[in-house]
Formats: C-alpha cells, sequence, structure tokens
C-alpha cells in the first residue's frame, strides 16, 4: 500500500534550485533512507515533504493528502525530528513530551499517559524529571524522536537523526529506530552509508538535487556496476551524469 | 484551546530561566532602593517615591521585550520553532501562544515594583490599583517590540538591540530620572516623539489620583501599542506564509 506519493516535486530558492523534479512512492510500514552529500537537497526535501516549505512545483500526497492544498490534513498524521535537536531547554523530559503531546489535541490527562508510555519506550525514565539543556547530546537526540512519535504519526521524518552523537549513543539510536520499524513510515536523511545502509528498506541517492538512484542496498550496489560496496555504489551513483531515477 | 498549551510553555521557559527573573524582577528593585537611599541623603527632592515608582515600573517593563524576544529568537535557532511549524499549531495559536503569558508576567513586575514602593513609602491606595491598569498599553508595546525583534533578529542581535538599546532609551528618554526639558533641544523632541514619557507620565498621574491628566498621554502609548503590534503580527504571520522564520 502506497503511504508517500510524490511527483515532480521542485524547490527553487532565487537561480537555485535546491530539488528538481522529484519522483518516488513510499510503502506504508516502510523505512526509506535519502541518502546524499550536504547540499544534496534531502533536508529540503523533507521540510516540503513535512508542510514547512512550499514546493515551487509538483506535489505529494500523503496518505491521501496533498502537501499544497491540503496542509492542515497532512500536518494532523506526521511529525518532525528535526536535524538540529529541538526541544525546550527548561522543560523537563516528561513536559517536553507533554507539550507536543497537548499541541496534537490530547487532553492532559491522556498527554500524562502517552508520555509515560514514550519515557519507557525511549529509557527517558531517569530523567523524566530532569530539564531538557541537562541531558547530553544523545538524550537529547533520543527526547526528540520520542517527541516526533508521542502525537503517534503514521508518518515520521528523521532529519539526520545521530548528526554529531559518538558511536555509543549512535548505536543506541539505531537500535530505537528500528524498533519502531513496520509501525510507523519513516522517511530518515543521512549522509553515513553505515546508518543507510543498517536501518533502511530502501534508499533514495540524491545529488545536486536530483535524485539519481532508488532500490534496496544490493539493488543499488548491481546498479552502479563494478562496486565492490555499498559506499562504492553511493559515489558512482551520485557523481553519476545524466538522468535520474 | 492549542495555543494554552503552548503558552504555559513559555510562560514555564520565562520564570525558571535565573537571568531573566534577576534582570526583570530584581534589577528595577535594586535600583528603586538604591535611588531612594540616594534620596534620603540629599536635601533636594530628586527622586521622590510618587514619582520613582512609576517611572521604575515602566522600566522593568522593557525587560518584557526582552524575554518575548530572546524566546522567539532562540526558538528559532534551535529548530525548536521548526518542530512546532509541522504541528497543528496555526499562526494565531502561535501569536497569542508567545505574547498571552507576557501580560500576566508584565503586571506582576508592575505589581512587585510598587508593593516594594509602598514598603518605601508610596501611599497605599487605589491609585497604585490605577497606575498598574493605565500601564497594560505600554506592556502591550512592550510585548509587541519583543515579538517583533525575536521574529526578525537573532539571539544574539535581541540580547543587543532590545537588551541594551531599547532598555537604554526607555531609561533615559522615559523622564524616570530627569525631565527632558532639562537637557532640552533635539533631547527633549525625541523624548516627546518616543511613547515612553508617556507611558511614565500616565502612570504618574495615576499614583497622585491626577486622573483628568492620564488620556491625553495615554492616547500616544495607546496609538503607539496599536502600530507596534499589528506591525509585528504583520511581520510574523509573513515571515511564517513565506517560509522565512
Amino acid at each position: 500500500m502506497t503511504e508517500i506519493r510524490i511527483a515532480g516535486l521542485t524547490k527553487r530558492y532565487g537561480e537555485r534550485t535546491a530539488v528538481n523534479n522529484l519522483n518516488l512512492t513510499i510503502r506504508k510500514g516502510e523505512l526509506f533512507a535519502l541518502l546524499g552529500m550536504n547540499g544534496a537537497g534531502k533536508t529540503t526535501t523533507i521540510k516540503m515533504l513535512s508542510c514547512l516549505t512550499v514546493p515551487t512545483a509538483g506535489d505529494a500526497i500523503l496518505l491521501g493528502d496533498s502537501i499544497v492544498t491540503g496542509r492542515s490534513a497532512v500536518k494532523k498524521k506526521v511529525n518532525v525530528s528535526p536535524q538540529e535537536t529541538a526541544v525546550a531547554p527548561n522543560l523537563t523530559v516528561m513536559e517536553n513530551l507533554e507539550l507536543i503531546a497537548g499541541i496534537y489535541g490530547s487532553d492532559r490527562k491522556t498527554a500524562g499517559t502517552k508520555a509515560a508510555r514514550m519515557l519507557s519506550v525511549f529509557g527517558l525514565d531517569e530523567v523524566a524529571g530532569s530539564k531538557a539543556k541537562t541531558l547530553s547530546g544523545g538524550m537529547q537526540r533520543r527526547l526528540s524522536i520520542a517527541m516526533g512519535l508521542i502525537s503517534e504519526p503514521e508518518i515520521l521524518f528523521l532529519d539526520e537523526p545521530t548528526l554529531g552523537l559518538d558511536v555509543l549513543a549512535r548505536r543506541e539510536l539505531w537500535d530505537t529506530i528500528r524498533k519502531l520499524k513496520g509501525e510507523v513510515t519513516i522517511i530518515l536523511t543521512t549522509h553515513y552509508m553505515e546508518e543507510a545502509e543498517g536501518l533502511s528498506d530502501r534508499l533514495g541517492i540524491m545529488a545536486k538535487g536530483e535524485l539519481k538512484a532508488v532500490g534496496t542496498v544490493s539493488e543499488l550496489v548491481s546498479l552502479a556496476g563494478g562496486a565492490r560496496t555499498f559506499e562504492d555504489a553511493f559515489v558512482a551513483l551520485a557523481t553519476r551524469q545524466g538522468a535520474g531515477a | 484551546m492549542r495555543f494554552l498549551v503552548f503558552a504555559s510553555r513559555n510562560c514555564k521557559e520565562i520564570v525558571r530561566d535565573p537571568l531573566n527573573l534577576a534582570f526583570g524582577f530584581g534589577f528595577p528593585i535594586v535600583l528603586l532602593l538604591m535611588l531612594t537611599a540616594i534620596q534620603a541623603n540629599i536635601p533636594v527632592s530628586l527622586f521622590r517615591i510618587e514619582e520613582l515608582a512609576p517611572g521604575m515600573a515602566v522600566f522593568g517593563l522593557a525587560s518584557i521585550s526582552l524575554f518575548c524576544g530572546m524566546l522567539i529568537a532562540k526558538d528559532r535557532s534551535t529548530s525548536f520553532l521548526m518542530r512546532l511549524f509541522t504541528s497543528p499549531l496555526s499562526a494565531s495559536d502561535f501569536i497569542l501562544g508567545y505574547t498571552s503569558p507576557m501580560l500576566p508576567i508584565a503586571v506582576m513586575q508592575c505589581a512587585i515594583c510598587f508593593a516594594v514602593s509602598i514598603f518605601l513609602g508610596l501611599a497605599m491606595n487605589v491609585n497604585v490599583l490605577v497606575a498598574i491598569a493605565v500601564l497594560i498599553p505600554a506592556v502591550v508595546l512592550f510585548i509587541g517590540i519583543g515579538l517583533m525583534a525575536g521574529t526578525v533578529l537573532t539571539d544574539r542581535q535581541v540580547g543587543v538591540m532590545v537588551g541594551a538599546g531599547l532598555t537604554n532609551a526607555c531609561a533615559w528618554l522615559s523622564g524616570i530620572w530627569f525631565a527632558p526639558g532639562l537637557v532640552g533641544g533635539w533631547f527633549e523632541s525625541v523624548a516627546y516623539v518616543l511613547p515612553f514619557v508617556y507611558a511614565v507620565n500616565t502612570a504618574r498621574a495615576a499614583i497622585v489620583g491626577d486622573y483628568a491628566a492620564i488620556f491625553p498621554q495615554l492616547w500616544w502609548v495607546i496609538g503607539y501599542a496599536v502600530v507596534i503590534m499589528t506591525t509585528a503580527i504583520f511581520i510574523f504571520r509573513k515571515k511564517m506564509d513565506n517560509d522565512d522564520m
């Protein structure tokens, strides 16, 4: 079943084209990774799909609603964990979770129940009463993702979820993301090969605003022709001239 | 009423910051105590409590612009606002959420300032309540300045422009310490174009029970408050609609 259908999605900032004619479908429950170097257009794509930025051309249908004409409906079904950790620093971990639940329409009691469940799922029980600004980078990122999930979105966008984390924190977060697979459709952006390879069901390789290739890891390695590793395949596909996926 | 959930968060962010408490509540009180002590030791009437208390109340309100501006600017710089922009919160929810907590904080600030002044010799009567009431348009004006500053400036720029610039303008051009006419010339002209001196005069008239003198002055403050707040809301909505936050 198709969850997201993207057709001709384009974003231009003046003369610069950040995303050019993106066409893609993503299935329900899939973890899809958008892989690319800095400036490839990954974050702009996420911003358009999450209704933060209006496309210059094209559209995307998310669970039957357009990101151009049905922004309010889309916003109720999606949530985002932005690239930079986005938490309220002087609120406790529990209060941060209750805040997002409340904003998405939960009453006080329901927000408390949902927050308690998120604390348990993300291993944040011990720091529930701590102010968010006192947490380590890894814990803040975990809280940020928990805040993205507390609204029970059908689609979750994770923009560079492990950027700047140390190896241990990164691996812990990968375990957390793996547990979410199948329960919610996840679009993840990253420029870490290992992360994309280890977590995703399918990947899209972006370069210079264009989607160069789409497929599973093995499909992309085959597509690159002669690549020995996934990293070789990524480099070959990202730098390949000509038509995109 | 999603804005109430957001407003509650904003209120917590402000009152839990010790710097805010020190600058917004502590500093005007320290000045009150210091200037009253000076008055007690000099033969001329320079800092009479009936004139000083309303002036310090207006001076303290400048910190409301700083609280509001810093909060919005920091939310923008940390991606917290980006997270919230993908939520179902509307532009009105954001504006009400940021501005509504400032009103009770500002009233509390004025009340504390007058309470300390009563301890220092200000007559305790209904005029104190009238003075707080006539300062409400000034509160709206300072909130509007904060909303505008936070929308267009970075948190560092807000610190400089509002924390230093506005505070000094409010301190020197409002007639708190001396009548602008004593300097005369361009200084006096500028002071009587800006709203601060009118806000101080309004509260002073209220404190001494000269109600007839309130309204000619208050119109200036109301006019500024309406123009600044309307402009701030327009800029906020415009930047939000143009993906320019």
